[in-house]
């Protein structure tokens, strides 16, 4: 506490009688495990100097197209995004970062599952990336079922069946269009977007997978595990960071 | 405003016929249409383009 005579603490580490308090343990214990310069790091092991480590910021960068202009497509309605020119061009901006998305993930998710990237105590990393493809495809799902065109009706009649017959039909209803765009709208990006974050974060955590070690290579270069700065390997000085992961 | 529209439309059209039902690729129980075979091959090769394409590196540094 202060009073008017006292000088604020511009530190932001509180005071010492405050650390007992639950958001002063909380922000200990996000700074001890993210520290600024590892939450956004400006230097990569050298081993992220490829073209394969580009895909997963591609990814991230075509969801974010999908999200603004998904939201310009909330604000204006249906009417708009079929009937006028710049709802067209914006429905289609929002179709095609879609297809960009799924593209670069795909060649993200081929590239880590290659370099066998749950190493090192990464596998909660490999596991929500693996978790927000799932999901993501039940996102761009959704997405065709809310079209409002013939092809939506077409979707949602063939998928109908095959949802039917995993008994899921009951509760996720394909011909139902208001639950189906709520699932759209809401409940998946949300998942998708809470996912990703969690994914990004662990990969700040525990650092980009370095490449295999040879064969006789210490058993640490070997496993790939992190050390304190998330970096290992024979090649692992540092280049600069431009959004690759 | 109309002609430049039917010029992009015949553009387009000259590139990619986009009237009639859609082609699809059968190979025994396998059914896949030729739209998404050639988004899996563009992908197959930007795969393998970026693993072989060197990274342009600055300044000298890194590896």
């Amino acid at each position: 506490m202060t009073t008017g005579t006292e000088t604020p603490v511009e530190s932001g580490a509180g005071l010492p009688e405050d650390s007992h308090q639950l958001s002063a343990k909380l922000r200990g214990a996000a700074v001890a495990a993210l520290p600024p310069e590892r939450l956004m790091p400006d230097r990569q092991p050298a081993y992220v100097a490829s073209w394969i480590y580009v895909f997963g910021a591609l990814t991230l960068s075509a969801l974010g197209v999908v999200i603004v202009t998904g939201l310009v497509l909330a604000i204006f309605g249906p009417s708009w995004w079929h009937l006028s020119t710049t709802g067209l061009f914006v429905n289609s901006l929002h179709m095609w970062s879609v297809e960009v998305f799924f593209f670069a993930m795909v060649v993200h998710l081929w590239g880590k599952f290659f370099m066998a990237a749950w190493r090192g105590r990464r596998r909660a990393t490999w596991i929500t990336g693996v978790v927000s493809f799932v999901v993501s495809v039940g996102a761009a799902f959704t997405g065709y079922l809310s079209q409002q065109n013939f092809d939506s009706q077409w979707v949602s009649t063939q998928a109908k069946d095959g949802i039917n017959s995993t008994g899921a039909g009951a509760i996720f209803n394909v011909t139902n269009f208001g639950q189906m765009l709520m699932w759209h709208i809401v409940l998946l990006p949300l998942v998708v977007v809470a996912l990703v974050g969690v994914h990004v974060l662990l990969v700040r955590l525990r650092g980009v997978v370095p490449p295999f070690a040879p064969p006789d290579a210490p058993a640490t270069e070997a496993k790939g595990t992190p050390d304190s700065q998330g970096e290992v390997g024979p090649n692992s000085q540092a280049v600069p960071t431009e959004g690759r992961s | 405003m109309q002609m430049l529209g039917a010029v992009k439309d015949s553009l387009v059209g000259s590139l990619i016929n986009l009237t009639g039902p859609g082609k699809y690729v059968h190979w025994g129980f396998i059914q896949i249409s030729v739209a998404n075979l050639v988004v899996i091959g563009l992908m197959v090769i930007v795969f393998f383009a970026a693993i072989l394409i060197p990274f342009r590196r600055h300044g000298g540094r890194g590896r």
